[in-house]
């Protein structure tokens, strides 16, 4: 049996983080009125339901909140990818989003490591944020 | 405000827990059918009595859940409820049926948790591949199948693993003290009949040899798939004074929610069953150190761990050190899952909690046999739904 990767359903609201992907630029979203920023995008501020939320490029660096190695896969679509480095991502703005890490070894994995983005070009219109780690050249 | 404790558990059956079900095969309708007359009979009850039922998901409808089984029961009801908080449905389910009770809209309400497989389709289509992203919704607008699924952050065991992981690195890891909660379940399962695990106990060093499945969760610390099935009774006071078994009243809940997905906690280390709880044991007017028993949800031993510490049982961050210094059998100083739990009985689906409400009713009747409480008056249960996303306390007490 074939399993083809599940690609992202982008939805509407999405579309601008979808994009943004594909130029290698991160985009969240920021409420008007609470300045509470939000993943994953969408139309209501969840401080406030309102619906001022404005567009920000960021830098997309953060830090590993939480992860696990999955020595077997989530499901029979990933497994080439194993062992799954499933992540819990936290942006520098606050926002945790899943991922992935890439480019380190499962043993050098710890919580609280400094990441950076990497854009993964999947296909021609889906691009996936994933993670590495920050590399020794300090800021 | 709350329940006034007018409402109980009556009766219950359970069926055997078993890895490899060869028995006929039967719906989901026919299997509530059957569970329902087996605990019904267990209360010494007729089944014109009831006028409520209290059901999760079934395989034959995906709406009309209700009314699709009191249609097969043959059984007009006054009230019919379908809970979707996944592992927190019985622990719900009950609740909902005292509530019910206690607003006299009820009087005999049957909650019942079929796990048994269901007759092969002859006439099924290829299968569709996104079925194996389990229970996540795939569907258009969904923030799962936009945002988790094309990660490959699927099964359930990854974001348990993700709680543990965050655990350590707040508070610490001790491997042994885990190992140790599986042991004593697994010495409890062990004279349980209807356990898949009877007879079969394991040592602190089989778990920790065990196969690991997502760091740091290994296999034994990781609920078994059965088949199995289970059905609880709760009826009101008036009726409940006249059923053959000594009832266990409902006295107190608790239900709270956060979100669908682990990463979007406020914090992963502290879990809405504290909430939960804490509104149980207010409604109940009781305290920790009341409780005779706590029968914990324990898809994995993570998830037993956060609640002894949300739910009060210990201060936060010293869940580990906890479980070391006590004896978590029926006869230790802190009984935790007295029939072995999941991590003994195995997991049906959503009879899984359901073994944790039963055991509970079970330990208050004085029914337990082998594994009995010597004096079990107030008992602790929680449900937990999704990824410690949704959690449900509940307080069962004895005359």
């Amino acid at each position: 049996m074939e399993f083809e990767k599940p690609l992202p359903l982008q939805s509407p609201a999405a579309i601008p983080f979808w994009k943004g992907l594909q130029k290698e630029i991160v985009l969240l979203q920021q409420c008007d009125d609470c300045s509470h920023w939000v993943f994953y995008p969408r139309n209501h501020c969840p401080r406030n339901l309102g619906n001022s939320l404005t567009w920000r490029e960021v830098s997309g660096e953060g830090f590993l909140y939480s992860y696990t190695v999955a020595r077997q896969p989530t499901a029979p679509h990933f497994a080439d990818e194993v062992p799954q480095l499933l992540a819990i991502v936290e942006l520098k703005e606050g926002v945790r989003m899943t991922s992935t890490i890439v480019g380190v070894n499962p043993n050098d994995l710890t919580v609280g490591m400094p990441l950076v983005p990497y854009f993964d070009h999947v296909t021609d219109d889906v691009t996936l944020l994933r993670f590495t780690a920050r590399t020794s050249k300090s800021p | 405000m709350g329940l006034k404790g007018n409402a109980a558990i009556v009766g219950y059956t359970e069926w055997p827990h078993v890895r490899r079900y060869t028995d006929e095969k039967r719906f989901t309708i026919e299997q509530w059918a059957e569970l329902t007359k087996l605990a019904l009979d267990d209360a010494e009850l007729s089944i014109d009595r009831v006028n409520g039922i209290v059901c999760s998901e079934i395989r034959e409808a995906d709406m009309f859940t209700p009314a699709t089984i009191v249609e097969y029961l043959g059984r007009p009801v006054n009230f019919a409820e379908r809970v979707d908080l996944g592992g927190a449905n019985p622990v719900g389910m009950i609740w909902r049926a005292a509530a019910a009770i206690e607003l006299g809209i009820a009087d005999v309400v049957v909650c019942a948790t079929p796990g048994r497989p269901i007759p092969s389709n002859p006439n099924r289509g290829p299968v569709d591949p996104r079925r194996y992203f389990q229970s996540s919704s795939h569907k258009w607008g969904s923030p799962q199948a936009e945002f988790e699924i094309p990660f490959g952050n699927l099964a359930q065991n990854c974001g348990y693993a993700m709680i543990a992981q965050r655990y350590a690195a707040e508070f610490g890891y001790q491997p042994e003290a885990l190992a140790k909660l599986v042991v004593h379940q697994r010495e409890s399962a062990a004279l349980n009949p209807l356990a898949a695990f009877y007879q079969k106990p394991v040592t602190v060093d089989d778990v920790l040899s065990s196969r690991m499945i997502a760091d740091p969760l290994r296999m034994l610390e990781i609920v078994m798939p059965v088949a199995g099935g289970g059905a609880v009774v709760v009826a009101n006071k008036e009726i409940a004074d006249q059923c053959p078994h000594s009832p266990a009243w409902i006295t107190g809940f608790g239900e709270h929610l956060t979100m669908k997905t682990p990463t979007f906690a406020q914090d992963l280390c502290r879990s809405p069953v504290g909430p939960a709880s804490e509104k149980a044991f207010e409604m109940a007017g009781i305290s920790r150190k009341d409780i005779d028993a706590c029968e914990i949800y324990d898809c994995y031993t993570i998830t037993v761990l956060l609640t002894i510490e949300d739910a009060g049982f210990c201060n936060k961050g010293e869940g580990m050190q906890f479980i070391q210094e006590h004896d978590l059998g029926f006869d230790g100083g802190f009984p935790v899952n007295t029939h072995g739990g999941q991590l003994g009985m195995g997991q049906a689906g959503a009879a899984g909690g359901m073994t944790q409400v039963i055991e509970g009713a079970r330990q208050i009747m004085g029914r337990a046999d082998n594994r009995q409480i010597r004096s079990c008056q107030n008992v602790y249960v929680s449900g937990t739904g999704g990824i410690m996303s949704e959690q449900a306390a509940l307080i069962l007490q004895g005359n």
